[in-house]
């Protein structure tokens, strides 16, 4: 009974300062997706009106899934390969190299909003970095407009987005590399592991199960909420809607037409997506971990 | 002292050179757009709109800083205020961010209690979530309790992030439940369990999580819930600087810069003494 108590201390600020400004907002707002909500008025009750015109009647919407399935399904298990791959191998380099190399690929995470600067490159006219050293060597022959003409955006966010995929998940992959008890290499080596790989596979994989996990669970938020980086760099709406995802459709009826019921239905469709992708990553994972 | 018995497992000298190289290249990749944007804040003016454009400055200048000083100087509230604002924000919210997660994280990760499967669910439920209308139920909650404008509207919701908890949860689960047993056969609560027992074997994970909750609380702007312009952080007056347009390309650039500092000090001082824990564990076996 006394032991109980301490762990209800333990929890009690957290869990406090979660119901009231994670749980309540996130409980209040599930409903928003079934009304007619312009912020001035009262929200109108309108059942599921909002989805019947999103799935039936909202072309864009549809791109816009298509995009954010198309876009998931590249970036996602590629970064994931990257984080854990780039982790590992900055875990093989000795010492100093290690904070270094942790830092470098970190950075544009950490540099917040810097990736505008991709701006500067990809921009349409010769001043455009990507266009003027491009023209300069010979390999094209004129400007290539890489933020506005439609065969280009989808690539060009991609690159971008992969750019700052060595997020959360790699830090904590990088954390628990570090946290791998140095005896259980050393008992491997004399049950007779030889190489890297097989000290990958037998030793250091087995021991990342929740870390994996997370990087898993981060990475399925970053690449199905994508949005930002093509909103930004792209023009809005990009051409064609070629960079439209749902987070970005979301963005136009939530902060540009307060359409705010309407923008709910989307985030709904969105948290329901990424939910089946948690349970299915979840299962596949499982097979391999624990 | 490390690569010493590393040799053992047979690894390669050329095997090293091989990842240092490959890591070098992507490390040039990742660097690029960065040192672009540092260039660019050194250049003058005249220089921002070569052509072709230069990967380097001709005639580097801290003018974009004094600009941005200058600019900031003449403001309505003082500069130093937007700073003190922002990090005061940032030690609050780390401070509690670490202390609340990893407390609550060991609860759900060693303790045994009616629910805990459904906490567990909920705060995974919360990860995913994202939603266009939640600021404006946030506004609504903290209007209610009279938060707004104050600055627990910029430090309170920033806390109890689902994912720092799910973070400390991760890495706790994995220590071994013999300790924790024998923590309690040596007659220590929970709590003495908790802070002598669980967290400083996690080190590594409060250290993420501090990069994790510096980064996120430096970048707050309170945008719906502060209107006083002497509750504002940071962030906020950057922005309303560099939007001033092409004139202000170079203060801008320069304003991006100097707000990345904080962050990267915050993270070279967790990551190094990341680096270090497995050093001393390593001596100790």
């Amino acid at each position: 009974m006394k032991r109980s108590r301490g762990l209800y201390l333990l929890m009690a600020p957290f869990f406090v300062l979660f119901t009231i400004f994670t749980f309540v907002p996130v409980v209040m707002s599930l409903p928003m997706g079934f009304t007619n909500f312009n912020m001035v008025q009262l929200p109108q009750w309108v059942g599921l009106d909002n989805f019947y015109v999103l799935f039936l009647e909202d072309e864009v919407f549809l791109k816009a899934i298509q995009n954010t399935l198309i876009f998931a399904v590249v970036t996602g298990p590629i970064s994931y390969i990257l984080c854990f791959l780039l982790a590992w191998l900055i875990n093989e380099m000795p010492g100093v190299l290690k904070t270094v190399f942790t830092f470098v690929f970190y950075a544009p995470t950490l540099a917040g909003n810097i990736y505008t600067t991709w701006q500067l490159i990809f921009s349409g006219d010769t001043y455009g970095i990507a266009n003027a050293y491009l023209i300069k060597l010979g390999i094209l022959n004129g400007a290539r407009q890489w933020l506005t003409d439609a065969n280009y955006i989808f690539g060009v966010v991609i690159v971008v987005q992969l750019w700052m995929s060595l997020g959360a998940g790699f830090l904590s992959l990088r954390a628990g590399l570090q946290g791998i008890p140095r005896d259980r290499y050393e008992a491997a080596a004399v049950e007779g592991v030889k190489n890297r790989m097989q000290e990958l596979l037998m030793v250091t994989v087995p021991a990342m199960g929740p870390q994996m996990l997370f990087a898993a669970v981060m990475q399925i938020v970053s690449s199905f909420t994508a949005g930002d980086v093509g909103r930004t760099l792209t023009a809005f709406p990009s051409t064609d809607y070629a960079a439209h995802t749902i987070m970005t459709h979301a963005y136009d009826y939530g902060s540009i037409r307060f359409e705010m019921g309407y923008a709910s239905a989307i985030c709904f469709v969105l948290f329901g997506v990424m939910i089946l992708a948690n349970w299915g990553i979840k299962k596949l994972l499982g097979r391999y971990l624990d | 002292m490390a690569s010493k018995k590393r040799k053992q497992i047979g690894k390669s000298r050329a095997g090293d050179i091989a990842i240092f190289i490959m890591l070098m290249l992507v490390g040039l990749f990742m660097l690029f757009p960065i040192y672009l944007s540092v260039i660019q804040s050194v250049k003058p003016s005249q220089e921002l709109f070569l052509f072709p454009p230069k990967l380097y400055a001709i005639a580097p200048t801290g003018q974009n800083f004094v600009d941005l000083l200058n600019t900031a100087s003449n403001m309505w509230v003082p500069f130093s205020r937007y700073i003190f604002n922002s990090v005061f924000v940032a030690v609050v919210v780390t401070v509690c961010q670490l202390l609340f997660s990893s407390s609550a994280a060991y609860v759900l990760a060693k303790g045994e209690f009616p629910g805990k499967k459904a906490l567990n669910k909920a705060i995974e439920l919360a990860l995913l979530f994202t939603s266009s209308v939640m600021f404006i139920m946030q506004y609504m909650v903290m209007a209610f309790m009279g938060l707004i404008d104050t600055y627990f509207a910029i430090t309170l919701p920033y806390i109890a992030t689902p994912m720092g908890l799910f973070l400390m949860r991760q890495f706790m689960g994995q220590i071994p439940d013999a300790i924790i047993e024998a923590a309690k056969l040596d007659g220590a609560g929970h709590m003495r369990t908790c802070w002598q027992v669980v967290i400083p074997n996690v080190k590594p994970a409060i250290l993420t999580l501090m990069i994790f909750a510096f980064q996120g609380a430096w970048q707050v702007t309170g945008y719906s819930f502060i209107y006083s312009e002497e509750l504002k952080p940071l962030p906020t007056v950057m922005q309303q600087i560099s939007s001033a347009g092409i004139a202000r390309a170079g203060v801008a650039a320069a304003a991006v810069v100097i707000t990345m500092i904080p962050p990267i000090v915050v993270f070279l001082f967790c990551q190094s003494n990341v680096m270090e824990t497995m050093a001393q564990s390593g001596m100790k076996d």
